[in-house]
């Protein structure tokens, strides 16, 4: 074994990230072989559409939570952008201004997030709870549970147009996924990004100016939940307070599938695309199987705890059996 | 007294991890009575040893001999049942919980009905501690306590368990002074109740005022087990290197240049008052004082690393934005911390991202980091401070004590600062290395380099300063130039005793 595959944190690729892509083959052939409609071109453009939104949200969830934090409110921002978003357009104003306005107001969000964490020093769990209930109530404050339907069909029709079977969405997902893999693990910022996830003291001592990068870690969090609010609004047509509830659970478990450690410092994002596309796909297979709504309820649920479990056993397994004092040793 | 067997004995023990062979071949027996000094560089497996014996890890080939018996540990709890305890350089207690629940966790005492017999654990660490002879509450928690005395709490908790044999992997290495005399006296006590004691530092003097016998290794391989009383400290010293040394402190005379870091009544509220110093290019300034007297945490204000409440702080002339480490080091301050694991170091990320760590800009190629740049300014500090390492990509973890604080002094040198203040820059340093980190020191200032260097180590202080000066509870109570800069003059100062002249 190559010594740079088994050490977390440094290389793109390592063991977890080769699991999940030998397991996304295998379960993409199977459903390609034995599901009735899986592998056609308009079933392959539909699953990859249906995974924009989490795939947007996860390209900073791994930021966030390779920094030793986490972002609950994805969805509740995102849903608070829809709201936002049918509310100027009831208005009266043009939709070219409205979108600009709903990322300012995501990335509002996520400021509000990041300074309760790195100015009041509160746990990002805590304050991301908070305001997951937050900013989901206020967007039903701003819309009520009304529906606002006729937006304008050349941007429902942009968000789900194809070039070949490629949805142009996925395209813009692709561009978006290669820039924030190239900041994770090409340049100084995702270098300070993994040394504060895994040592935030250290990573201080070394000039790293942690709080300023965890707290636009968190607005760039909640741009980026606005920008998927802007496409899952167009995909459906429809612009409700209560979009996309529940997303921010597939968002997590799809980083935390993809080998991202919940205690910070360690994961990458192939991983973590992979394993958006791994999660889309066994839903989308299941769902073309017919498998009953409970069924599928429950493997999504399973694979959410696997999710959580699997790439965190080692650590935590390893936490546990070292003798405390092993690892305090002096030398 | 002739014929009985050592008490814990090692016998052709081995063990590698992975490529490294941490340990050949190495025998070693500790007697019941006797201290036991364990010597060689840094990486020559001395805590892998430790480690074996007090069943942390394995041994690939060879015996543990219990009273002569072999044994296998198969955990640390089978090493503690046989009566083997280790004291570390950091103690872990729980910060929470009382001495004397400290010292008892897992062996309460149980009165009826098997509820802890709180007053049957506060006497017996009463106890324990008149036997060790230190005035220590059983009652407060341990959070607060000093390192010293955390190890003293681990040492009654050894007592406690009747352990057989005390194992002390560089406990003296964050003590002061006087905190190392009482340690030593406990370890003489003990010695004379019958323990075996394995004792480990990178101070030969140590090493030769407990000790009756030495162990040295070199490499993994076993050299010599010798009686002190037969040696001297360059025998020692050669059978740890292998070869003669030089001068342990070369410190070449530097010609001042203009101030390069000016101090002027900096006060951070209930830690450290009024103090005002300068550092001049080419200059090496010691911190002396107690463990406990201020000196890291000045340094850290300086440093952007804490606030401070009043005062300020120049740069070659440039006034610091206080609490920011990054506009600290774009005036070119660097500062080698006092904790490597928790301050210096990432300890999962690899040798080579840790020495960048501290300068990600100079290793970038336009916005990207260029791996090849990073890997040399590795490689060039790795061979200049001699790194015993297998691979720059290594995680530091798996880096021997002193290794690893070579690598924070590389991140740091590596920059090239203008000022340089080094905390306890070698702490856990072998003599070989200690002494090329000296001339490393003297070397930058030379160049015209302003170091202010932080030292509990008295040869240390007398051997590299220029000037020194004394801090004691906050306050830099002495500057003492190097021509009067003796033992006497600075522990004066330290311990707050008026000194014979001015102060
Ligand atoms: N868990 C590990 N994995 C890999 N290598 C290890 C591990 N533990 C120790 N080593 C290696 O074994 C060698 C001996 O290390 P050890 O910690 O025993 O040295 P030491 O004599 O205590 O040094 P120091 O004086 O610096 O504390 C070193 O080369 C070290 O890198
Ligand atoms: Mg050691």
């Amino acid at each position: 074994m190559p010594a740079d595959a088994s050490r977390p944190g440094t290389g793109l690729f390592h063991r977890w990230e080769g699991l999940i892509l030998i397991l996304l083959v295998a379960v993409t052939t199977w459903a390609s072989l034995g599901v009735d409609g899986f592998a056609n071109s308009s079933n392959v453009s539909f699953l990859l559409l249906d995974v924009t939104e989490i795939a947007l949200m996860a390209l900073t969830m791994t930021l966030v939570i390779v920094a030793a934090e986490i972002d609950l409110s994805v969805a509740s921002t995102l849903g608070l952008s829809c709201a936002v978003l049918g509310w100027l357009w009831n208005a009266g104003l043009p939709i070219e201004a409205i979108m600009p306005i709903c990322l300012v107001a995501g990335a509002l969000c996520g400021a509000l997030n990041g300074y309760l964490v790195t100015r009041l020093g509160l746990p990002s769990l805590a304050v991301t709870i908070g305001t997951f209930a937050l900013y989901r109530g206020l967007a039903y404050v701003i819309l009520g549970d009304q529906a606002v339907a006729d937006l304008p069909p050349a941007y429902t029709g942009l968000a789900s147009a194809t070039l070949g079977p490629i949805p142009v969405m996925t395209l813009l997902v692709a561009l978006l996924a290669a820039g924030f893999t190239a900041i994770l693990h090409f340049t100084s910022l995702g270098r300070a990004i993994v040394a504060l996830g895994s040592n935030e003291e250290a990573a201080f001592f070394s000039g790293i100016r942690v709080k300023r990068i965890r707290f636009w870690l968190f607005v760039a969090s909640g741009a980026m939940a606005a920008l998927a609010s802007l496409i899952f609004t167009f995909r459906y047509a429809s612009a409700r307070a209560d979009n996309g509830s529940g997303l921010e659970l597939a968002v997590i478990a799809a980083v935390l599938l993809g080998g991202v450690s919940i205690f910070g410092g360690r994961g990458t994002l192939p991983g973590v695309l992979m394993a958006v596309l791994l999660l889309g796909v066994v839903r989308n297979a299941l769902i073309l199987a017919d498998v009953a709504n409970e069924v599928l309820n429950f493997v999504t649920g399973l694979l959410l705890v696997a999710s959580v479990l699997a790439p965190n056993l080692g650590a935590v397994w390893r936490r546990r059996s070292s003798p405390p004092l092993e690892g305090k040793s002096a030398s | 007294m002739a014929d009985t067997p050592p008490v814990l004995a090692l016998r052709g023990v081995s063990k590698s991890f992975g490529a490294v062979r941490a340990l050949r071949e190495v025998s070693l027996e500790l007697a019941a009575g006797e201290a036991h000094a364990l010597a060689g560089e840094n990486g020559a497996g001395k805590s892998t040893l430790v480690k074996i014996l007090s069943g942390v890890h394995r041994p690939d080939a060879g015996q543990i001999l219990l009273d002569g018996e072999p044994v296998e540990f198969h955990g640390p709890a089978d090493a503690q049942a046989a009566g083997v305890a280790v004291i570390y350089q950091e103690p872990t207690l729980f910060p929470d919980l009382s001495v004397a629940e400290n010292i008892f966790m897992g062996s309460q005492p149980r009165g009826t009905l098997g509820r802890i017999d709180r007053r049957a654990m506060r006497a017996q660490a009463v106890a324990l501690f008149d036997r060790l002879g230190v005035p220590l509450d059983p009652d407060r928690p341990a959070r607060g306590l000093s390192i010293a005395d955390q190890q003293l709490v681990e040492i009654a908790k050894a007592l406690s368990r009747a352990a057989r044999v005390l194992i002390m992997d560089e406990p003296t290495a964050a003590l002061s002074g006087n905190e190392v005399a009482r340690l030593f006296g406990v370890a003489r006590s003990l010695r004379e109740q019958g323990c075996a004691i394995l004792f480990i530092s990178h101070r030969l003097d140590e090493i030769f005022d407990l000790c009756r016998r030495v162990t040295t290794l070199r490499d993994g391989g076993y050299v010599a087990s010798d009686l002190i009383s037969a040696i001297t400290p360059d025998d020692l010293v050669r059978r740890m290197v292998g070869r003669d040394l030089d001068a342990l402190f070369p410190k070449q005379d530097a010609a001042f240049g203009e101030v390069a870091l000016q101090v002027r009544r900096l006060t951070r509220e209930g830690v450290f008052t009024d103090v005002s110093f300068e550092v001049r290019r080419g200059e090496i300034v010691a911190l002396a004082g107690l463990v406990g007297a201020g000196r890291s945490e000045v340094a850290r204000a300086v440093f952007g690393v804490d606030r401070w409440d009043a005062g300020s702080v120049e740069v070659a002339g440039r006034r610091l934005k206080p609490g920011s480490p990054s506009a600290a080091m774009d005036l070119g301050l660097a500062l080698v911390p006092e904790d490597r694991r928790q301050q210096g170091l990432v300890m999962e990320l690899s040798i080579e991202r840790n020495i960048a760590l501290a300068g990600l800009g100079e290793v970038r190629r336009g916005p990207l980091i260029s791996r090849v740049a990073e890997r040399v300014r590795a490689a060039d500090w790795a061979q200049r401070l001699q790194l015993k390492h297998r691979s720059l990509s290594d995680a530091v973890d798996v880096l021997s004590g002193g290794n690893q604080q070579k690598v924070v002094l590389a991140k740091w040198l590596a920059r090239k600062p203008a000022v340089l203040i080094v905390d306890e820059p070698t702490r856990g340093i072998d003599v070989g290395t200690k002494a090329e980190v000296h001339r490393l020191l003297s070397e930058l200032a030379v160049g015209g380099i302003a170091v202010l260097m932080i030292s509990s180590e008295l040869p240390e202080v007398l051997g590299m300063a220029d000037r020194v000066l004394v801090m004691h509870e906050g306050r830099l109570v002495a500057e003492i130039p190097r021509e009067d800069a003796t033992e006497e003059t600075v522990m004066a100062a330290a311990t707050g005793r008026p000194a014979g002249g001015g102060a």
